[in-house]
């Protein structure tokens, strides 16, 4: 079952509550058959948006098209979008096949087409066979697919999907993730994803829209999020990182007394952070040209079964009293072995993987 | 050792558990000792006394006077007459206001909620008589509507039918309202949603949604209602001025005008087992842990 769908594009949006921007001016564009998560903590409006995109929440002002039609002033009802709500939102009172049947009924489909519709979508979900159960029958996971199919089955061209998988075990999660991924692949609706945990983003979408205080703060793919953060906030959110504050003057970038070189042109002085990432850090015996060099001790040295992280005091005279984390997978081919705790260690960053933010 | 090997603390453990058993027990101690002289016992004692006749021997008199006497029959259907209509005029009123107030944010629930709940914490006595006072032939309800010109003569509201279910309706629309309401707010607003996502109008999803969702509470309400309206007394005593006569008041005259013991207890057990016998088919209507009520 391979569906059409639509671009969603949606513009200047503003939401406030009191005094509380719960959205302030977001304009983002969705692109036809895309997965596009919007990823943000809570409180940081990003249900507020998908509540705008599903019309039970209405802006002050802005607008929402779904392919050339302004839809900001249709109801819910009349907007033919498929939705998956957090805690499921299956109906008690009805079993799977009702439940799966029910968008069917509403739109006068027969019987017959229904049966038909109803059965290809638990296919779809691997729900084959069980449309007699009662809801309160099933497990989790399950609950959660017949919600997927229910929304599914009359076809919209646009899946809104509202932290779907947050109520269930990390193993399930997991396997969810990947097949929820594989679903859209197939179907190829639009899919706007709300979640707040980060890995998941990162291993669903196409394109990640973070957001925090009611603003979009950057879009881009997992890849660019990861790699290029805009800001402090996201370099924070997203993966681990440890966020070193460092000076540039005369465009140059220093730490404490020690020069920290960047993969990209430093366009004026001020406070900046160097972003870096645990598994970035590698250990080196010498300065190489073209790298960071950083000397510590090792403070704390803790076994978490793929990777073993390390927490490195820098040198006070050096760098300033700063501390870093880093994390050696499991299995890496090491020249030399891991200092024990307290004793000395240097590590380099490659120029590569040097970056720097802005100060919040 | 017996053969089986005790495990480590094996026995200790148990002996542990036991003692908790216990302590829960006599936790239940108290009242089921009440229980156990306050009503088994009496009615036990009610059962025995509907089986004795005006001579003071055993005989089942009591209850085919029941059967044969026409007052007798008129009583009960009476009694359900009565209870029925109070019943359904309840779920009338009680219902779209318990969905209005589940509506609400939790701070104006409140305030709705207090307001169900004056009325509830107040005498029966008095609301009954305030009634009276509002309702009678030359009551404040009378006096102003024949002030505004809205009737000629005063309108007989109280000492029939109409002034005792108005009466009963008001003391009753609480034990509708609370499990009903109760019910309504742990529905899940998003299925609600859900409804109208999928393409119902509100409407449609009020009734393909909500309302199935809500019919355990609303069953409780009518069930607890109900079956308080069949042994009701003070207010259809009071605001039927003796033209409505229902099972509770029959009682009452059986003892207090003719001292008759063994009829006043016959009407009794049968109020007890027709009482019995809804709650059953009840039970079968809607389980017991949906009238605890959970999502």
């Amino acid at each position: 079952m391979k569906n059409s769908s639509l671009n969603i594009s949606i513009k200047d949006i503003t939401k406030k509550y009191g005094d509380f921007f719960a959205l302030n001016d977001v304009s983002l564009d969705v692109t036809s058959g895309e997965f596009l998560t919007l990823l943000g903590p809570s409180g940081s409006g990003k249900t507020t948006l998908l509540m705008v995109l599903a019309g039970f929440t209405s802006p002050d002002h802005g607008s929402v098209k779904f392919g050339d039609e302004e839809v900001i002033l249709k109801p819910p009802h009349l907007r033919g979008i498929g939705m998956v709500f957090q805690n499921y939102a299956l109906f008690p009172h009805m079993n799977v096949e009702q439940n799966v049947g029910y968008p069917q009924k509403l739109r006068g489909v027969s019987v017959a087409e229904t049966k038909a519709s109803v059965d290809e979508a638990l296919a779809t979900v691997k729900l084959d066979g069980l449309g007699h159960r009662r809801v309160d029958e099933l497990s989790g996971g399950q609950r959660q697919r017949v919600a997927l199919a229910r929304a599914i089955v009359f076809k919209p061209q646009i899946l809104l999907m509202d932290e779907p998988l947050s109520a269930l075990d990390k193993k399930l999660r997991e396997e969810m993730q990947i097949e929820l991924r594989q679903l859209h692949d197939s179907l190829n609706m639009t899919t706007v994803y709300v979640t707040h945990d980060q890995k998941e983003a990162l291993t669903m979408s196409d394109r990640i829209a973070v957001i925090n205080d009611g603003q979009l703060q950057q879009l881009g793919t997992p890849n660019d999020i990861y790699q290029k953060p805009n800001n402090a906030f996201i370099a924070d959110f997203i993966g681990e990182s440890t966020l070193v504050p460092v000076t540039v003057k005369n465009k140059k970038a220093i730490l404490g007394k020690a020069d920290v070189l960047v993969n990209h042109k430093i366009e004026k002085d001020g406070d900046f952070l160097l972003v870096i990432r645990p598994e970035k850090l590698f250990i080196t015996s010498k300065k190489e040209k073209g790298t960071n060099y950083f000397k510590g001790t090792v403070k704390d040295s803790i076994f978490q079964g793929e990777s073993q992280l390390l927490v490195i005091d820098l040198d006070q005279a050096t760098y300033g009293g700063q501390t870093l984390q880093m994390r050696i997978p499991n299995g890496t081919d090491l020249k030399q072995e891991i200092p024990g705790i307290g004793k000395a260690i240097s590590v380099g960053l490659r120029l590569a993987d040097s970056y720097f933010v802005e100060s919040a | 050792m017996s053969g089986v090997a005790e495990h480590l603390n094996e026995a200790s453990l148990r002996k542990l558990a036991g003692r908790e058993r216990f302590t829960f027990f006599g936790l239940t101690l108290p009242y089921l000792l009440m229980v156990g002289a306050l009503i088994i016992i009496p009615i036990g004692w009610l059962f025995y006394l509907s089986f004795i006749g005006r001579d003071g021997t055993m005989s089942l008199e009591n209850y085919t006077r029941m059967i044969e006497s026409k007052a007798y029959i008129r009583i009960f259907i009476t009694t359900f007459k009565i209870s029925f209509l109070t019943t359904l005029i309840c779920a009338l009123i009680g219902y779209p206001l318990a969905y209005f107030m589940s509506q609400l944010s939790n701070r104006w629930a409140n305030i709705c909620m207090i307001g169900v709940l004056i009325p509830f914490w107040t005498s029966l006595l008095v609301r009954t008589y305030a009634w009276l006072v509002l309702l009678q032939k030359k009551g404040l309800v009378n006096n102003m509507a024949i002030d505004l010109g809205l009737i000629a003569e005063p309108v007989k509201f109280v000492h029939n039918t109409s002034g005792t279910l108005i009466g009963m309706v008001h003391i009753m629309l609480p034990f509708l309202i609370l499990p009903l309401y109760a019910n309504m707010r742990a529905i899940d607003k998003d299925c609600l949603k859900a409804a109208s996502s999928l393409g119902a109008t509100p409407t449609r999803a009020f009734w393909t949604v909500f309302f199935p969702m809500s019919i355990p509470g609303l069953l409780a309400g009518l069930l607890i209602v109900f079956v308080l309206c069949l042994g009701f007394y003070v207010t259809p005593a009071v605001l039927g001025g003796g033209r409505v006569i229902m099972a509770a008041m029959k009682i009452s005259s059986n003892i207090e005008l003719y001292f008759s013991w063994g009829a006043a207890s016959a009407l009794g057990v049968v109020l007890l087992v027709v009482t019995m016998i809804i709650l059953f088919v009840a039970s079968k209507l809607i389980s017991v842990d949906q009238l605890g009520q959970r999502s």
